[in-house]
This record gives C-alpha cells, structure tokens and sequence, in this order.
C-alpha cells in the first residue's frame, strides 16, 4: 500500500473521530492527540478503526509510537509492506 | 390514565423541546420504551416511558419549548383500560407522581428563571415536590387552555381539582376577555420558530445550564476535598497483560478498573452514594457513576453507567464506550442523564494531577481521577518509582464527614491493588 493510500485512510478515520478537524492541515509530525483533543477513547476508537480498515493489529505497547501523520504512517507502511 | 411529562433531565434544566416523537396515538408502548426525543440545553436525549400502556394523545407538538413538568402526551394505562373512571380512581392517579418525575432524582430547580421570555403561562413549574392536586383530564383540559392549576380551588376529592373546575375558571376566563379592555393572557406555549439551535445557541445554552448548576453547587453545598495517591503498578501490569491476550477492539482501558474500584469501595461507604435533598440525606443502592463526558464541540455532559458494582470490566468497556459514542452522537436516555448517584471526572488524558471537584447536585460526592504519571515511591523503607494516579474526593459534607471520605479513598485504593478481583 502506497503512502498516499495510507494517509487518505488516516485523514478519512481521523475525521470520522474528530468531525469538526481538518487533519489534511496538521504539520506531519503534529502530536494529534494535543491537536485534535483526542482521548484515549477517541485513540482506541482511532486504532480500532484503523485495524478494520488495514488489517493492523496495533499492540498497545506501541500506542505511544503514533503520536502523528508522519509517525503512523511509518509505522503502517513497514507493517503493510 | 397517566401522563407523560417532560422529565427534568437534571438540575440544570428549566425547558426542554420535544424534537421528534417516537410514537403516535394508538401505539402501545410499555416500560422502557424509547417513545420521544428531547431537546435541551445540553444535548439531545431518548426519553423512556415507565408504564405499560396506549398512547391516547399527544398534547405538545415537536418544536414547542415547554418548562419541565409540563404534560406532553397522555398514556392509557393497561390495567385502567376497563376500569370506570369515578371521581374516586381519578384521585387515587392523581395521587401518584408522573412516573418520569417520579423516577427524577432532582428536586424543581428554584433557581430565578434564566430564560423568562420562555417562560410559560400555564402548567409551569409543577414539579413532584409542589404537585397540585387534579385529576388527569383536568391536567389535560388545563394545559391546552394555558390555565395555572395552582390558581384554582378544586371540588373534588380532598381539593383536588376536577375538569369542572378548569371548564369554569376557562369559562370566566373568556367571559373577562371578550369583555372590553385589556386582553387575556395569550394562549398556547410560546412557539420557537427553529426546531434546532443554531450551534453558537446550543453552546451557550450549555454553559447557562452547567452555569446554573454549578452556581448552585458552590452556593448551597458545604464541600470537603480530600486526596490520596495510589501506586498504580499492579494494576497496570495486569491490564497490560490482560491486553496483550485480547483482540484490539477487547481491550481495556485503565479508566474502567477506576471506575470499578469506586463502585465497589462505595459499597463499602454507602453515604457517598445518592442525593442530598430537601434537607435530607437520601443514599441509594444502584451505584449509578455519572461519567464526565467532554464535547468535542465545547461543554460536558455526565451521562450514566448504571449499576457498575455488578458489571465485570468487560460489560463496563462496552458500557463506556457505547455511552460516550452516545453521548457525542447525541442519543442519550433519559435514565442515563438522570440516575448518576455520584460523578467521577477523569482528567488525565489532559496531563492534569489532580482534579478538584465540584459535586453535580443533587449528587454527595464527585471522584476526580487524574493522570497516571510515574513518579518517586517509597515503600519498605526502600525508594523506586512507580506509576502513580492521584485520586481526590469532593463531598457534601452535610452528607458525609471526612473520616468516612477518607475510608472511601482508602477502599478505592485497596481495590486498585487487587485487579484480579474487580
């Protein structure tokens, strides 16, 4: 999966949690959740989303590793290949 | 025959709009159902009905702001179906509460009205603890002729006052308006043009509510603050592990185990649990935790997880999350915004240590959690660093007294310790 791909996908479950943002305007390495106002409701909520979508099973012990754009997008690009 | 009110949906609301019925005349609808949704200040929110019965009428139309009290629909009870309605059972049904006012913990809020432009002529603030005597068609002939049950003089049994009452005080009523001169009092609840508030109205309807009830809180109840810190290491190693077994969308996050240990350490200090009303101290056994939801478009809510002493963790995930999905999507219960026995805000996401509390009334205690951050520990004699949450209470102290706060926090605590049995 290209970046690109993955990034629509970002911004389109971003919005889904945080109706009224416009994550196509946060710098790359923004910190989201201070951005955004995301709780770790919201997070869980986000990286449930994310594993229906993708397939990623996201441990939690890497929650802290995803913190932006350009963090997740590493992170699902190695595991998407 | 009974009649279905608008609920108070808690302290801080004086009017509600019903936005859309879920029902029409003729349906039969029994406890539990979801039959109307209302519009307050503060969100949008399912009302349930308490009764089994048949929709007989429907007397406020979707739109119209009413003041809470005010009867909205009448509902034909099953068991009243064959009965006779003599003066006698007219008076007995009137001797009972509407059920949704009876299921309010919420005494009518005295507050100076806020919104006075909206304010009704007629059936007004009727709330269970002032309640006029009168029989339900004598409700019903009332508010649809905008006529004060308050200002009548009842015939009927013990004072109660009979449809006859309100057909002569209506009579003279028009009699005195066809009469030159001043007119009568205008008719009909005020209509407000725009189903919905603009978002910008929406927001500061809320901070009034919120506004008026924690004016209320700061006015009239004597708080005591007290605060602990816990050593959260075991537990958090449990939850971790426990999440490392489950599937994503089966993991827990550390706010249910506080939850938890709060419902369970209130059973062990029961005062904590309930209201404070009417100058009396009213614990309650449902451990109800009105859960402080922030908005994302500014303001909170505190809807209810109901019963959280007898959930496992489990059934208190799914319970939150469903309710926080709710909550922001808007569909709310009215048995969620109305039942929370105690309030527990958990602030840590927003890096806060430690929360402050003001108690929701008619509420005894609200538990602020903050975040979990690790920090110096010294235990047997030997200093390490532990990952620590520092838990506080805020109580009514005419409720409670410190002694029993402090073995309040001090259980919380115990129970945190042992994850395996919460």
């Amino acid at each position: 999966m290209t970046e690109a791909r993955i990034k629509e996908t970002i911004f389109k479950l971003l919005k889904k949690i945080a109706p009224e943002a416009d994550p196509e305007s946060l710098a790359p390495e923004e910190n989201i959740r201070r951005t955004l106002d995301i709780d770790s409701f919201d997070a869980l909520n986000f990286f449930i989303a994310l594993h229906e979508e993708l397939g990623v099973e996201i441990p939690e012990s890497d929650y802290g590793q995803l913190n932006s754009i350009a963090d997740m997008v590493r992170y699902l690009a190695v595991r998407l290949g | 025959m009974a009649e279905f009110c608008m609920p108070s949906l808690g302290a801080d609301m004086e009017t509600g709009t019903v936005i859309e019925w879920k029902v029409k005349p003729g349906d039969r609808v029994k406890h539990g159902d979801i039959i109307a949704v209302v519009e307050t200040e503060k969100a949008a929110i399912e009302i349930e009905v308490f009764e089994d019965g048949i929709i007989e009428e429907i007397l406020v139309q979707p739109g119209i702001k009413v003041t809470v009290g005010t009867v909205l629909a009448i509902i034909r009870s099953e068991g009243a179906l064959a009965a006779i309605e003599g003066p006698r059972a007219e008076a007995a049904e009137a001797m009972k509460a509407p059920p949704l006012a009876a299921a309010q913990p919420v005494p009518p809020v005295e507050e100076p009205h806020p919104m006075d432009l909206h304010r009704l002529a007629a059936p007004a603030v009727e709330g269970p603890a002032k309640r006029v005597k009168a029989s339900p068609y004598a409700r019903r002939l009332a508010a649809r002729a905008s006529i004060d049950l308050a200002g009548l003089r009842g015939t009927g049994l013990e004072g109660a006052i009979q449809a006859a009452d309100v057909e002569r005080a209506a009579a003279s009523r028009e009699a005195a308006a066809e009469a030159p001169g001043p007119s009568a009092p205008e008719k009909g609840p005020e209509e407000m043009p725009e189903a919905k508030p603009a978002a910008a109205d929406f927001l500061a309807g809320m901070r009034r509510a919120i506004a008026a009830a924690m004016s209320r809180s700061n006015r009239e109840i004597p708080h005591y603050y007290l605060q602990t810190r816990i050593d959260m290491s075991g537990a958090l190693r449990w939850l971790e592990a426990e999440n490392q077994k489950r599937p994503i969308k089966q993991r827990l996050l550390s706010a249910v185990l506080l939850l938890k240990a709060v419902a369970l350490a209130l059973g062990e200090v029961p005062e904590l649990n309930g209201y404070w009303i009417d100058g009396r101290h009213q614990p309650r056994e449902a451990v109800n935790i009105g859960f402080a939801i922030a908005l994302r478009q500014g303001g909170l809510i505190t809807p209810a997880l109901l019963q959280v002493d007898l959930k496992n963790l489990d059934e208190l995930m799914e319970d939150l999350r469903d309710l926080i999905m709710r909550t922001r999507a808007g569909h709310l219960r009215s048995s969620e915004v109305t039942d929370a026995t105690i309030t527990v805000t958990n602030l840590g996401d927003l890096g806060v240590e430690t929360v402050f509390g003001v108690i929701y009334p008619p509420q005894v205690a609200l538990v602020g959690f903050g975040k979990i951050t690790e920090q110096p520990w010294a235990d047997n004699g030997m200093l390490g660093v532990r990952p620590v949450v520092t838990a506080t209470l805020a109580a009514d102290h005419r409720a409670t007294d410190g002694r029993r706060g402090a073995q309040f926090l001090d259980a919380v605590n115990r129970y945190l310790q042992e994850p395996t049995k919460l």
